[in-house]
């Protein structure tokens, strides 16, 4: 059993392992067998403003979808773990709905809205449908952060004197930062990885998914997007690693054990 | 003691309201919206907005739209199974042969493709069983095959692997997760009854299992039928699928009522199917997710 999920891992970073392979490959084809060694297609990526720009709007959008749905997911996780409402569980479970919604019923449904109020589309648009998504995904990272405080804590900080205010910033913003990072990295990381809302609302301004989409319709430029492509994936495993590392760290702090993992 | 409830419910309500109200704005309204849309129709720009059942009428009156919904269950289908069957093994050596020290590490390994571009990956299947292909060019090289197998590329076999490629950790973390909540006495208590190893994991193991089972079969399920990148880039002509469809109606026949009726109707359809399977599931093998 061993041997079969070592083969399992294999399976699931066999086509990741080529994108490297391929972006230092000196060809213009992406085949075997491999023609020797080049940075040329790293060299011409800052060269090509349409894809420098869409850079910044990725960047742009990810940065204000991960402050927002980690912000509304602060909120969500909060009520969700200490308070018992009416309505809680309908609440949550609409919330929580586009984790299992496909995403181009996201995606359509909000186009359709937009257009019809009028409102032209944009990075705004892109980002709602962004925060959208990202908000389930920030609530379960939070869920666990806000599980792991002892409520005798924030109690005692009221007892004490302090405010509803001063108790959150004082007690409870250090004790959830870790999950909090955890959550604007995730949340980041997503959006700047995601297709198809970006591909129905982005309109004249490109995400980087979205200019990839349009450049593999040209076999000549495959070489600058396995390089493209190379950084991306670096970028997102470090974001990942570092999210994975306060995570865990949050959870050793509150005396948790480390197991399971994101989702 | 009355007060301090209402008092404590109030505060929770206030506290969800930002979040729940961004929801309703940005999922709740436009899903109502959509269903709208699909009763009404459209002439290039313009939008009649009567009532009407025509859009359902032709779905399902021209053989393309249910040959694409038949094409995106099936596919979705064959996804699950192969999915639910491979992960399973690996979310079980995680679960029982791995040293609990170490079993976030391999979550952690088996979630990191995950989170890379999906784009990207759905691309990199495209350039590994293409013509010219990894696959390929590397058997032509080794010399096992003299000219490239091609069904492995632009038809549904291609969509099926990079599919369940893409949601492995989807279907693997539930089964994990289930698998930690059984109690290891239980299996203990059976194998000391007498029951041999393949018994206890069929008796015990499996119908204790089935919660995850079940979760791992809808997360996978439900997001596969709206997937549009890769039968768009591996599929080929006989590989599209009805996202496609429907994006092609907003996007390109500049048809949205049509692409909304289509949205409707592949939701209820996914709606219809996961709720049967649940309840045959509560039915026959008394699981409770």
């Amino acid at each position: 059993m061993r041997a079969y999920t070592w083969a399992y891992l294999i399976f699931l970073y066999a086509p990741i392992v080529l994108l490297p392979l391929f972006a230092f490959n000196d060809s213009t084809t992406i085949a075997f067998p491999l023609q020797g060694f080049t940075t040329k297609w790293f060299v011409q990526l800052p060269t090509i403003p349409a894809l420098t720009s869409s850079v910044w709007t990725s960047v742009k959008i990810a940065s204000i979808t991960a402050v927002l749905s980690t912000i509304l997911g602060v909120c969500a996780a909060r009520a969700a773990v200490r308070y018992r409402f009416i309505g809680k569980r309908p609440i949550m479970g609409l919330i929580m709905l586009p984790l299992v919604l496909p995403e181009i019923i996201v995606a359509v449904s909000l186009l359709v809205v937009f257009l019809q109020l009028g409102l032209s589309i944009g990075s705004w648009s892109v980002i709602a449908g962004h925060t959208l998504i990202c908000m389930p995904f920030a609530i379960s990272i939070l869920n666990s952060s806000f599980q792991n405080i002892d409520p005798a804590l924030e109690e005692a900080s009221l007892d004490l004197g302090e405010t509803r205010v001063s108790t959150f910033y004082r007690v409870t913003l250090p004790l959830i930062w870790p999950g909090l990072i955890a959550s604007l990295l995730i949340s980041f990381t997503i959006s700047l990885d995601e297709f198809i809302i970006a591909f129905f609302l982005s309109s004249t301004e490109p995400t980087l998914p979205v200019y990839l989409w349009s450049q593999l319709r040209f076999p000549t430029k495959l070489p600058v997007v396995m390089a493209l492509g190379t950084l991306l994936v670096c970028l997102s495993i470090l974001l990942l690693a570092l999210a994975e590392t306060l995570r865990r760290r949050g959870l050793r702090k509150a005396g948790q054990s480390t197991e399971g993992g994101f989702l | 003691m009355a007060d301090d409830v209402s008092h404590n419910s109030r505060r929770g309500l206030l506290l969800v309201s930002p979040p729940f109200l961004t929801t309703l704005v940005l999922l709740a309204g436009p899903l109502g919206a959509i269903i709208l849309f699909s009763f009404w129709t459209q002439d290039y720009l313009t939008l009649n907005t009567d009532f009407t059942i025509k859009n359902y009428v032709e779905a399902a009156q021209d053989p393309i739209y249910g040959l694409l919904l038949g094409r995106s269950l099936l596919v979705a289908g064959a996804v699950t199974l192969l999915t639910v069957i491979t992960a399973f093994p690996v979310a079980y050596f995680i679960s029982f042969h791995v040293k609990p020290s170490r079993k976030s590490l391999w979550l952690f390994l088996i979630t990191i493709p995950f989170w890379t571009s999906y784009l990207i990956r759905v691309f990199l299947w495209k350039v590994v069983l293409g013509f010219n292909g990894v696959i390929n060019s590397g058997l032509i090289e080794v010399g096992i095959i003299d000219a490239p197998i091609t069904f492995i590329l632009y038809n549904l076999n291609a969509v099926i692997i990079t599919l369940a490629h893409a949601f492995a950790p989807f279907a693997i973390l539930p089964i994990f997760v289930a698998l930690e909540k059984i109690d290891r006495a239980l299996l203990e208590a059976s194998r000391d009854l007498g029951e041999t190893r393949v018994a206890t994991f069929f008796r015990v193991t499996l119908p204790l299992a089935m919660p995850g089972l079940v979760a791992a079969t809808l997360i996978v399920f439900i997001p596969v039928i709206g997937d549009y990148i890769t039968p768009r880039l591996v599929g080929g002509p006989g590989g599209l699928m009805i996202a496609n469809m429907i994006q092609t109606q907003f996007l390109k026949l500049n048809n949205a009522p049509m692409g909304a009726a289509l949205a409707v109707i592949s939701m209820v359809a996914v709606t219809v199917i996961a709720t049967l399977f649940v309840w045959l599931n509560r039915r026959f093998l008394k699981v409770r997710s």
